[in-house]
């Protein structure tokens, strides 16, 4: 088992663009994992003036209240990072178990789930989510949860069309015939199969995580004010713009960075693994 | 039609189907229906509390329940509810005080516009862009737009909407409106160039989706038989792709296009609300800071509503446009095990 893993995992580095979406996820995660221990500043420390341009103790300059940006910046990444991993494997985790008891059950349960899921498609994710946050508060645990909710009917789709594939195949069939017991077709089998697309699919959730949790937070539902985030200093220092832009685009390119590199690295792994990765759009 | 009085009239198989399909969206509907009136006022949140804010005087949350009917039976509000809103009436604003049909509706009419805009630029960009891609597969173009469309795609749309407002309201930009105040005297189409920036920025944000499975599509049936043998027979090249493997490669896309819209009317609100473009996104944000419950209520229900007739759209024209499914005596989208065999999971429980 551990030695089909590393070759999978050697199969996957091989392709340039997983590599290179690694590297920049890693960075950007070490950023904000260690940032806060490298931050010149506390990040509600009133430092400088409002809106001052960047100086030599200052590279980034101030925002709209006299914070140090670099500080808030450094600080910022914990809360989209940790909450945008946890929505996407509670996701990942609920959708797969939910989508593999659709593809594998009988008729009744699998209609069932996927009329469940065909409704909730019918929410745009967003739309979903403010609906939840705006009546029930914004505790990041249930902001997380609904991020998570928005996510599983694509989760439950993708998971059930695979299983049903893959257990059409010869070597279910065999395995079936060899008198194997369910338990072990199942984990032994058809998991390890789908466990690529759902990785892609992992790695996907991350991307739209971080876009939707920062458009969240930017819309003013996310983290509460005072806590440094970099959703939220792109909607404080908006007003800001043209006097310092430099508190405004150093958030923005690191959410589109951490996007980014997610995403590729997504797209690297589904490539690697079925080589018309084009049809993962 | 000729072909019509030559066969025996009978009804198209696919109208059997429409009808079923057209009760599962009604049903969907229901369920939707539900499931906004279950978040909005039977949470364990108080909504006269959420409205009126944690600091209220108990007397005026009790007077406000009583208002909006709140001391009633769970059941008894649900069903009032949802017989006012199938009359048409979805209730009075609590911030504006005035009857929130008709706010809704204009605001619904900006968004539509937008929408179709990104859907006109986008589908033809796509198909054009899709095409040509495909049929320089894997030359140097071809990887420099899949990195490109990967960017776009992996960028979260309200950055790239940020960024625009960012280019167009530097010094010497002032070509476009960077913020799209509408002047609500005059109509939309005279002001279309509050239009252009909000388009272009989900155009960018829809494009790489769309491009991606056209050129997929296109891929895959260029490589199919048929296409083999139409060059056997030596038809030219520009037929095979634009008459031959186009219209097949099509039928994904209109799933795609659903997806999109889909997609779209969720991504619209932040695009509205960074350009404070009256449209429907930043009436629900405002109505959820003003914590306007029938606003909220109303607005999601017509988001998803539209969304459920669009899935029923882009099933019917799939249907529709797929010869196989079309004329099939009973459309069934069951996919049988090839061999026959039915699994195990499958199989109903023998008796012991």
């Amino acid at each position: 088992m551990s030695d089909i893993r590393l070759s999978r995992r050697r199969q996957w580095l091989a392709e340039p663009q997983t590599r290179k979406g690694a590297l920049i996820t890693t960075l950007v995660i070490l950023l904000a994992l260690f940032g806060p221990w490298i931050a010149p500043h506390g990040t509600t420390d009133m430092v400088g003036q409002v809106y001052g341009s960047p100086q030599a103790n200052a590279w980034l300059g101030y925002d709209f209240l006299g914070h140090d940006v670099l500080s808030r910046l450094l600080s910022g990444g914990v809360s989209v990072l940790w909450m945008s991993v946890a929505a996407a494997s509670i996701a990942l985790v609920v959708g797969g178990t939910l989508g593999l008891l659709a593809g594998l059950s009988r008729r009744r349960l699998d209609q069932w789930i996927t009329w469940l899921a065909d409704v909730s498609l019918a929410f745009p994710d967003l739309i979903l989510v403010l609906l939840i946050v705006s009546m029930l508060g914004r505790a990041p645990w249930l902001i997380v949860l609904t991020v998570a909710i928005a996510f599983i009917p694509g989760v439950i789709r993708l998971a059930r069309g695979c299983a049903v594939s893959v257990a059409g195949q010869e070597f279910v069939e065999a395995a079936q015939m060899m008198g194997y017991s369910r338990r072990r077709i199942l984990f032994r089998e058809i998991l390890p199969n789908i466990l690529t697309p759902l990785l892609v699919h992992l790695g996907n959730m991350l991307t739209w995580g971080i876009g939707m949790l920062s458009g969240l937070s930017f819309l003013g539902y996310g983290v509460a004010p005072p806590a440094a985030d970099w959703g939220l200093m792109i909607n404080e220092n908006q007003a800001g713009l043209l006097v310092q832009p430099w508190a405004v685009l150093a958030p923005a390119v690191l959410v589109g960075v951490f996007a980014y590199g997610t995403n590729i690295l997504a797209e690297g792994i589904g490539r690697s693994s079925s080589r018309i990765g084009d049809k993962q759009a | 039609m000729h072909d019509a009085s030559c066969r025996t009239p009978r009804t198209p198989a696919w109208l059997s189907w429409f009808i079923g399909r057209l009760g599962y969206g009604l049903l969907t509907a229901w369920v939707i229906s539900l499931v906004v009136f279950i978040a909005t006022q039977a949470l364990p949140s108080d909504p006269a509390r959420v409205i009126l804010g944690p600091d209220a005087p108990l007397q005026s949350v009790l007077t406000l329940q009583q208002q909006l009917g709140l001391d009633r039976p769970i059941i008894e509000q649900y069903l009032r509810w949802l017989g006012r809103a199938l009359s048409g009436d979805l209730g009075i604003s609590l911030d504006s005080n005035a009857p929130v049909a008709a706010i809704l509706f204009a605001r619904f009419g900006n968004t539509l516009a937008l929408v179709a805009g990104v859907i006109a630029l986008v589908v033809p960009t796509a198909l054009a862009f899709g095409v040509a891609l495909a049929l320089r597969r894997d030359r140097r173009l071809d990887r420099w737009s899949l990195s490109l469309l990967i960017f776009l795609k992996a960028t979260p749309g309200f950055l790239l909407a940020i960024g625009l407002v960012l280019l167009f309201s530097m010094p010497h930009m002032d070509l476009l409106p960077a913020v799209s105040i509408l002047d609500p005297e005059r109509s939309l189409f005279r002001q279309l160039q509050f239009l252009v920036l909000p388009v272009v920025a989900l155009s960018l944000s829809a494009l790489p989706y769309l491009t991606r499975l056209v050129r997929a599509a296109m891929i895959e049936a260029l490589e199919s038989d048929y296409v083999i043998a139409a060059r056997l027979r030596g038809i030219p090249e520009r037929r095979i792709v634009w008459r031959h493997t186009l219209p097949n490669a099509l039928v994904p896309a209109i799933q795609g296009v659903a997806l999109t819209l889909r997609i779209l009317l969720g991504g619209t609100l932040l695009a509205e609300v960074i350009f404070s473009y009256p449209g429907i996104g930043t009436l629900l944000n405002a109505a959820i800071q003003m914590r306007d419950l029938p606003m909220i209520q109303a607005s999601v229900l017509v988001i998803t509503l539209s969304v459920v007739l669009i899935n029923l759209l882009a099933d019917l024209l799939t249907v529709l446009l797929t010869p196989k499914l079309r004329t099939a005596w009973r459309v069934t989208l069951i996919q049988r095990n090839r061999r026959g065999i039915q699994p195990w999971w499958r199989r109903s429980p023998k008796a012991p």
